[in-house]
């Protein structure tokens, strides 16, 4: 920024004072406006007990815990179901995408199908074709589709068995330490190939370490896995329910559904485009020194590639983040649902919670986009 | 460059004054209603209304609103501007309620909404008396074996409504009896009825009165029923903004016209033949004596208006609770000289 000259510091001023004095406005009008109808401002009840449950939870909670523990369960929810969706999105896009440019009519003119279907429906509907059509659709528990015994498909949700770990945190520690191992051994095979031109096969030695480690821990460092398989009870003549296991609710499988389907066929155009974006000549270039077919993707188009597909689909993460908030609708509980909604209808503090609400929604989306935006740097063209 | 940053600060600072100083403080607390003459001005008594429960605010194909919740603003239009049906309704989300009211939005929030001390204290509402006395209930499917709150069994899932005194008494229920359940929490009534019906939950729980509402809609209603136990004490009434203390005594006095009417025999029909009645008592309600309403700024007919037009309470319950069907016996909601607790100041 140049201050010296006026020509330029004029305009930046006159930027700053309006907008301090839009958001100073806003901010005195409500206070007054709060202060003249009895309206206390604080946010001091986040500490107060909750006193309403929450039916879906990844950490301990019941109401007797505070305000700020049922947000932080809102939170987990919402990051919850904005990773599993990110996840699908991003296999099933980049499938479809792959998909749409195959040789193969069948396989290309089937993508391209369900692009145009799942893009072109309103989310919301999506969301509710999944919840209201086809999960209300399962049976009871006690006619629940059977998986191999083990795992229970119902209307109340999908149970599955759950893991009873001793010593999780010694096999948790043995994973990372996997992963630093994997780290190194990247970085050697890199230093290898560049001075010796020794090709090191890391694929093979990091999967070999993926498994060996924490395969050890069993063996001598005392960790065991059994499984917990639900069983079904009965609590009256006709109400059943499965005990026993990890229920996942319906709620949070049509949640995911609908995201991801609905954002995979954003991502993949993004693949599309940015695989349509690599010109003809780079890949007749590479076949002509004798890559396979395999080696040209992975070496030549696809590092080009990502320099296109990577900013957009940061986009669509940010979108899918933001569109889980129509858990609401489905009564799954995200933080809208549970912050925004419960907790702001028993205490009534609409403008307390909604800024953190806002606030918060406002942090991920950063996050992701940090991160997203450091992906796109390392896979960038470096210029030296 | 340092001097500019403090000359930017500076005209910061005063555009902030400059802003400060061009606030008016709207004045509250006065002898004038504000959302009186805002009501006079605007020919109509903004009101809040559910989104649809039988017998308390509900809506006909051509959008007609009728229910006691709905009876409570026709009374208020009827008494300030002399027209029943001078009443715009906005329905509002149990979360949407609150926030509507005290925004300005609606000036009467008469949605089926529970008198609690948090409400009534914290959040800038004020109550001003109770026109249906209700309890929490649980419905459940009659083939279930479940004939009391006493048999039901850890890991039942029970179905209500988000942001309601339900969501919480449901959960003071369920750990006072050690029971371990799964919540599942809509935001709109018609959701509730729809996850319940297909079996998404065991129970399904709020206010009797609305379970028997709701029960109307499912798609086999005679496959459900409401188990006896009452878990919770529901007094529903109407809710103002806090600060207007003359509309508040307006929509408060609107209310208790139409049970001290029925306390005392006046309804719509004889209402008006009652001017020469011997009893002071009855004079006063149909406005032949006193000056009831100048306390308010109204004239001296606006009960008479409010009897005529809407009726006295036992005929509203009549009209839409009663002979609905949702609950012919009046319980609690009989006048405390018939057994109930129905009791209100005398307007006098």
């Amino acid at each position: 920024m140049n201050f010296k000259n006026p020509k330029t510091l004029i305009p930046q001023i006159i930027t700053v004072v309006s907008l301090v004095s839009i958001i100073s406005y806003f901010a005195f009008n409500a206070q007054v406006n709060m202060g003249n109808r009895g309206i206390s401002f604080g946010y001091g009840f986040l500490s107060q007990e909750a006193s309403f449950d929450i039916g879906f939870s990844l950490i301990d909670y019941d109401g007797s815990m505070s305000y700020a523990r049922a947000f932080l369960v809102g939170l987990l929810n919402t990051l919850l179901v904005s990773i599993i969706g990110i996840f699908f999105a991003t296999l099933i896009g980049v499938t479809v995408g792959i998909g749409r440019l195959s040789t193969n009519y069948l396989i290309a003119k089937a993508a391209e199908v369900y692009v145009e279907i799942f893009r072109n429906i309103p989310l919301l509907l999506q969301l509710f074709f999944w919840y209201y059509a086809a999960l209300r659709a399962l049976p009871l528990p006690q006619d629940a589709i059977n998986i191999f015994d083990v795992s229970y498909l119902t209307v109340k949700g999908w149970y599955v068995p759950k893991f009873l770990w001793t010593n999780f945190s010694v096999f948790l520690s043995s994973i990372l330490a996997s992963i630093i191992a994997i780290i190194f051994v990247a970085k050697y095979a890199k230093k290898q190939r560049e001075d010796i031109g020794k090709h090191v096969p890391t694929f093979t030695i990091s999967f070999g370490i993926l498994i060996l480690f924490p395969l050890l821990t069993f063996l001598v460092g005392g960790v065991t896995l059994n499984f917990q398989v639900p069983v079904l009870s009965q609590m009256s003549t006709t109400i059943f329910n499965f005990k026993g296991g990890v229920s996942i609710i319906p709620e949070l499988i049509s949640l995911a559904i609908a995201l991801s389907m609905y954002t995979a066929t954003f991502i993949a155009e993004n693949v599309r485009a940015g695989i349509l974006g690599v010109t003809k000549g780079q890949k007749e270039a590479a076949a002509s020194i004798g890559l396979t077919k395999g080696q040209i993707l992975k070496l030549v188009v696809m590092p080009q590639a990502l320099r296109i597909i990577i900013p957009p689909t940061t986009n669509q993460y940010l979108n899918l983040t933001k569109n889980s908030s129509l858990a609401a609708a489905i009564a799954y509980p995200d933080i809208v649902l549970v912050f925004a909604g419960t907790a702001l209808m028993q205490t009534g503090r609409a403008v307390e919670i909604i800024s953190i609400t806002m606030g918060t929604y406002l942090f991920i989306s950063l996050c992701i986009s940090t991160f997203m935006n450091w992906y796109n740097k390392s896979v960038a063209i470096k210029e030296k | 460059m340092f001097k500019s940053i403090k000359s930017l600060i500076i005209v910061g600072l005063a555009s902030l004054t400059l802003v400060a100083c061009s606030q008016q403080g709207g004045g509250a607390g006065s002898k004038k209603s504000k959302t009186l003459d805002n009501t006079k001005k605007a020919g109509f008594v903004k009101c809040g209304v559910s989104q649809g429960l039988p017998g308390f605010s509900n809506a006909d194909a051509s959008g007609n609103w009728t229910g006691i919740d709905v009876d409570v603003c026709r009374a208020v239009a009827a008494a300030v501007l002399g027209d029943a049906d001078k009443v715009k309704y906005t329905p509002l989300s149990a979360k949407e309620r609150f926030t509507a009211l005290t925004s300005g939005e609606i000036d009467i929030l008469s949605r089926n909404t529970t008198w609690t001390l948090s409400r009534d204290a914290d959040i800038g509402l004020t109550f001003v008396g109770v026109n249906f006395y209700d309890g929490q209930g649980f419905m459940v499917r009659k083939n279930s074996g479940i004939n009391s709150v006493k048999d039901f069994k850890s890991g039942i899932s029970a179905c209500t409504n988000t942001g309601t005194t339900t969501e919480l008494n449901m959960r003071d229920f369920f750990n006072s009896n050690n029971i371990s359940y799964e919540p599942i929490a809509f935001e709109k009534a018609d959701e509730v009825v729809q996850a319940y019906d297909a079996g998404r939950c065991d129970t399904y729980t709020t206010d009797k009165s609305g379970l028997a509402a709701q029960r109307t809609k499912m798609s086999n209603p005679d496959d459900h029923k409401v188990l006896p136990e009452t878990i919770s004490k529901e007094p529903l009434g109407p809710v103002v903004r806090q600060g207007d203390a003359v509309w508040e005594d307006i929509v408060r006095w609107s209310l208790n016209i139409m049970i001290e009417a029925e306390e005392y025999g006046v309804n719509s029909s004889n209402a008006s033949s009652l001017k020469d009645s011997e009893n002071p008592q009855i004079k006063r309600l149909v406005g032949s004596e006193g000056e009831l309403g100048s306390a308010f700024g109204l004239d001296n007919e606006w009960s008479l208006r409010i009897i005529e037009q809407v009726g006295n309470y036992g005929e509203i319950y009549e009209k839409h609770i009663a002979s609905t069907g949702i609950m012919p016996d009046r319980g609690p909601n009989e006048l405390w000289t018939k057994g109930g607790i129905l009791y209100v100041a005398p307007a006098r």
